[in-house]
């Protein structure tokens, strides 16, 4: 006798699991922001994030982290956006499934899972010492463009691939040549999907540790140039947890950190879906 | 515009599309070009624009002759070729931006930019597709919210603003209801007065309410190309009258 699962109770049992694994996911990150919340909120206040920081972070605000941040996410996407999506635009349209194309993709895949450490080191040994920029706005800035440049390559690739193959026909058709289809046609209506890319990057650059202490410093001044050391918001939520200088401050920036991450991602956000709504 | 083929063969890597096609198509009047799946109407069709050419190893051979140059030799100029020569595609297929940007895009592409000029552009080529009294207070929404029809009329009319002589269709009705289709059809009529119109379709009904000339196809070959009339009444090749009967396709 073999032992049979009615259809119906299997409906009812998948449905289930995958409720479960769904709420485990929801719960567990709620938990965290939540959290880092519950410990960071009672720190927030207009002086915190407007003051300097004093006494290595003990007392003070996060002022020169929230510019320094600013400016080397800044930084970081003015470079990668431009390089990353002329890329993209090569290996789709000028080199699509040739050899070129694969080494470059499986490339650019292989480099969005290197740990970011390994970036800081890069950008430490070759913008920091070997380019003499010192410890940087400029540094930390390129180190991040380097890291997100894949992410970015990748994901505006798959957007102009989703292009479908008809909007090119009509263009050619109109007599259009390629660059007119490609400035006129594809990149407009890739735009949300080269859009995704970026704030991918931008999530990744606001967040980033590793690649930025080596490169941009963790120096507590508010930065005068770009090539100003400067600490960022997750570096300095990093010493002041890791050397144990105060908990409540560490908290108190984090929760500024995942504030700023969600408002990129809302505003990100809006704006596509005001770009959709308009066309799509 | 006159169109001369002669002795024409097209292939695939190693697969013969066409098979020694020789035709010559007159001036505005309206071509069908009609055949069972797969049997290189819409492959012969993509010759005259050199739409074929996005595709990796093709090979002509043979000539195509506009107003008798050839439009395969190398000095030809494409970008002329496919401003001249217009296609209508079987999907109404419109760009996701407004329906003004959709029609000005030709013209903007053959570099104007003079709003009044553009806008005197649109209003002309909607109206030419009886297209623009109804939607002329919407220009800037979406084409994308037209109807299937609409937006067939919409892209006819974005190929009419860069001015071709030829215009080529394939299978246009074929996303349409019967509504829809019959009054692309009247424009098409309307629009055979100022241009040459080669139309594929395997709808034989439709090949017999708007065309002139009608050419037959089977698997690669132009098997006869005759009056409308002999070809549905009379035709000269028992395969054609083979496929107008029913008895396959």
């Amino acid at each position: 006798m073999t032992f049979r699962i009615g259809p119906r109770t299997n409906q009812i049992i998948a449905y289930s699991i995958l409720l479960l694994m769904t709420l485990i996911t929801v719960v567990v990150l709620f938990f965290i922001i939540g959290y880092v919340f519950k410990n960071g909120v009672g720190q927030l206040s207009l002086e915190f994030l407007t003051d300097k920081t004093r006494n290595m972070g003990k007392e003070g605000g996060i002022f020169p982290s929230i510019l320094g941040t600013f400016f080397v996410t800044i930084f970081a996407i003015v470079i990668a956006t431009p390089l990353g999506i002329g890329s993209a635009v090569y290996l789709v349209e000028y080199t699509r499934g040739g050899l070129i194309h694969r080494i470059i993709s499986f490339g650019a895949d292989c480099l969005a899972g290197v740990p970011s450490i390994i970036y800081g080191l890069f950008g430490f040994i070759f913008f920091v010492i070997t380019l003499n920029l010192g410890w940087s706005i400029i540094s930390g800035g390129l180190t991040l463009a380097v890291m997100i440049i894949p992410t970015i390559i990748r994901t505006t690739e798959e957007a102009i691939k989703a292009v479908p193959h008809s909007y090119r026909e009509i263009s050619y058709s109109l007599g259009g040549g390629k660059l007119d289809t490609i400035l006129k046609v594809v990149l407009p209506t890739s735009l949300p999907g080269i859009l995704t890319g970026v704030i991918l990057g931008i999530g990744r650059a606001v967040g980033e540790t590793a690649a930025v202490i080596f490169t941009a410093g963790s120096s507590l001044g508010i930065p005068t140039s770009a090539f100003s050391s400067t600490r960022t918001l997750a570096v300095h939520f990093y010493i002041l947890a890791r050397e144990g200088i105060s908990m409540p401050k560490a908290y108190g920036t984090a929760t500024v950190l995942i504030i700023i991450i969600l408002l990129v991602n809302f505003i990100a956000y809006r704006l596509m879906h005001r770009f959709m709504e308009r066309y799509y | 515009m006159i169109i001369k083929i002669a002795n024409l063969n097209l292939y695939y890597d190693k697969f013969q599309a066409l098979k020694n096609v020789n035709l010559s198509i007159k001036e505005n009047l309206i071509t069908g070009i009609i055949g069972p799946s797969g049997c290189g109407k819409s492959t012969l069709l993509r010759v005259f624009n050199r739409m074929n050419d996005l595709i990796k190893n093709v090979k002509i051979t043979g000539s195509i002759l506009i107003d008798e140059k050839d439009i395969y030799s190398p000095v030809y100029d494409l970008i002329l070729l496919r401003k001249n020569v217009g296609m209508v595609f079987q999907r109404p297929n419109a760009f996701p931006i407004s329906i003004f940007d959709n029609v000005a895009y030709g013209p903007r592409v053959w570099g104007i930019n003079d709003k009044k000029t553009l806008i005197e552009i649109v209003e002309r080529s909607l109206a030419a597709v009886d297209l623009f009294d109804s939607i002329k207070d919407r220009l800037k929404d979406s084409a994308l919210s037209l109807s299937a029809e609409k937006q067939q009329r919409l892209c006819i009319a974005r190929l009419l603003a860069v001015e071709p002589q030829i215009l080529l269709m394939d299978e246009p009705c074929s996303a349409l209801d019967p509504i829809a289709t019959g009054k692309i059809e009247e424009l098409m009529l309307e629009l055979k007065k100022k241009y040459t119109i080669i139309i594929v379709t395997h709808n034989m009904q439709q090949a017999a309410r708007v065309a002139d000339e009608v050419g037959f196809m089977l698997l690669g070959e132009l098997i006869e190309f005759n009056s409308v009339k002999k070809i549905f009444t009379n035709p000269s090749d028992e395969r054609t009258f083979g496929y107008i009967s029913g008895r396959f396709g």
